[in-house]
């Protein structure tokens, strides 16, 4: 079973941001990357499906050279190679969704895994447009995937329960929080990660449009909220929720 | 005419509060557009559903019916909307928020394709405005296609309405093609409880729960008010509490009337997803702790001494 997985370079979920005051973009001076959280999820259960099943875990990486960072990460976790698709400034979902068709119509995987969102623009997109892209089945938000055969059968995890949903492979799933734990790689897989295949590309060697649908004009710190008062006991505060806050 | 076409996202044969809350948005944004209001129900036996959907001022409300569109699977229902998107010159076609809406619309917007904004919040009749980087950014998005395929942030829309007039309701046929997924089982969390996203009072329990035992303490406090009980991230992680509780970026977005985050940090992540509620107390131990930042009223206290007391309190309170 060939297996990719999709690493995006994002700013570290843990580092509060900053708006730049001329609102283009994030002040990343201070800022540290990572993989995005729900990549490392998606590669993890690739490595685990090869584990059980065999095959082959190609993680891929989409941006600037310095993504390539993130895809060491993901063959330090265990993958075995690596592809970089390189290209500049700003992409919409997708953007990135088509170039991911590209590489997916070289390598001919049998499931795709992804973050079911990346954790900087939030857009919770790519898998699905990647899905229809390619007409095949997508099972989003998944919290447990069993392969058997041609088949995936995928735990979904939606609002009001568990939706357990059966797809054909090829297929694409995304990643949802407790699909699993992933690992930490140790120090000589990381010295191990350098010597794997990187393989690069140029978006215009995979002869993608880079047109992006939909532009971000600017950004904006968001209206902040106010702290209020802190009070000292139980009959304080139940006065502050009848005269002060009126909700009960 | 061109239109502005609403999703109508529905469960046990109830319409969703969150798709009536998109509903106000799309009265606002056909106005803006010059654009007709359309519904769209998908499902299997749901006319019910189209039918109490009359009164709400919409020009059409169209029905497609068939057993196979029982279960909402973005193949299928993909392709009745953006068909019904044809059909009625959609310059627009949007759905609430929530992982139905989510799952289904990029797949809505690579069949038109159309750019996608997910979780609006905000229109002006040519930008978009949307939350990135778990709400510590507001973005201004412009769509350069000529469709908008967007999610409808409910939080930030009131509920619509009825308005006595009656819209008509037209069925459509559309033959639904063979897919590659198959719904097998939805396993409903029972709960005696509302959603989150729909109840008045929301009382979450974070890591300061310490056990999955102890939201015992959260059910108490929420049930006097007939709440809704969530969780953070920090709570789901620990396996204390299943995902579907999860409010933040990464899980649900609400805006109840009170907000009260027990043994919640405050991290970013959460944040983001209860920030709009309109009342908001935080009962922590820690008095460093963010979330103090954004509450309305602090409690600096140990939660396992605070909460039987104040859910005793409360009970007289509202007796």
């Amino acid at each position: 079973m060939k297996i990719l997985a999709t690493v995006k370079r994002v700013t570290d979920p843990d580092m509060k941001i900053k708006v730049k005051e001329d609102g283009s973009g994030i002040d990343l001076s201070s800022i540290s990357f990572k993989v995005n959280p729900f990549d490392e999820i998606a590669v993890e259960e690739s490595l685990k499906i090869k584990e059980t099943h065999g095959g082959e875990v190609v993680v891929v990486g989409v941006g600037s050279r310095n993504a390539q960072t993130e895809i060491r990460y993901g063959l330090s976790m265990g993958a075995d190679r690596g592809i970089h698709v390189q290209t500049e400034g700003y992409m919409d979902s997708d953007v990135v969704a088509r170039i991911l068709k590209s590489v997916i119509e070289i390598e001919q995987p049998d499931l795709v895994l992804l973050g079911k969102q990346a954790v900087d623009d939030d857009n919770n997109q790519v898998a699905q447009l990647l899905a229809e892209y390619l007409g095949w089945g997508q099972a989003c938000f998944a919290s447990k995937i069993d392969i058997t055969n041609s088949t995936a059968r995928v735990e979904r995890e939606v609002d009001g329960g568990i939706e357990v949903i059966e797809m054909d492979l090829p297929g694409i799933v995304s990643a949802d929080l407790r699909l699993n734990e992933p690992r930490y790689p140790a120090l000589p897989d990381v010295m191990k990660a350098n010597k794997k295949e990187l393989k690069i590309y140029n978006s215009s060697e995979l002869g993608v449009e880079m047109q992006p649908k939909v532009i971000v004009k600017q950004l904006a710190e968001p209206p902040r909220r106010k702290g209020g008062c802190i009070v000292p006991d139980v009959p304080a505060l139940i006065r502050w929720l009848k005269e002060e806050a009126k909700v009960i | 005419m061109s239109s502005v076409l609403l999703v109508v996202e529905h469960r046990n044969g109830k319409t969703k509060t969150a798709t009536l809350n998109a509903l106000t948005f799309a009265q606002q944004a056909a106005k803006k557009l010059e654009a007709k209001l359309c519904l769209l129900v998908i499902g299997n036996a749901v006319q019910d559903i189209a039918a109490s959907l009359r009164p709400f001022g919409a020009d059409m409300i169209y029905l497609v019916e068939d057993e196979s569109l029982e279960h909402c699977t973005a193949e299928t229902w993909g392709h009745v909307t953006a068909e019904v998107a044809k059909q009625c010159d959609a310059v627009f076609v949007g759905m609430n928020s929530g992982t139905t809406g989510r799952n289904l619309m990029p797949r809505v917007a690579a069949k038109l394709d159309a750019g996608m904004i997910t979780d609006l919040i905000e229109f002006d009749g040519e930008d978009y405005i949307r939350e990135m980087w778990a709400g510590n950014a507001q973005a201004t998005l412009a769509v350069v296609t000529p469709i908008t395929v967007a999610t409808i942030q409910g939080t930030a829309f009131a509920t619509a309405e009825p308005s006595g007039e009656d819209s008509l309701i037209t069925l459509l046929e559309i033959p639904v093609p063979e897919t590659r997924t198959r719904f097998l089982e939805m396993r409903e969390t029972r709960s005696d409880r509302p959603d989150a996203t729909e109840a008045r009072v929301v009382v979450s329990g974070g890591r300061g729960m310490k056990g999955p035992e102890n939201f015992k303490l959260i059910e108490d406090l929420t049930d006097l008010f007939g709440g809704a009980v969530g969780a953070s991230r920090a709570a789901v992680d620990s396996g204390w509490i299943s995902n579907d509780f999860q409010v933040g970026q990464t899980g649900k977005n609400v805006a109840p009337d009170l907000y009260v985050a027990v043994g919640i940090s405050g991290a970013i992540q959460h944040l983001a997803g209860m920030k709009n509620s309109k009342v908001i107390v935080a009962i922590n131990k820690d008095e460093d702790a963010p979330i103090f930042e954004v509450a309305d009223a602090g409690l600096v206290a140990d939660l396992f001494k605070i909460m039987p007391e104040l859910t005793e309190a409360l009970k007289n309170e509202l007796e």
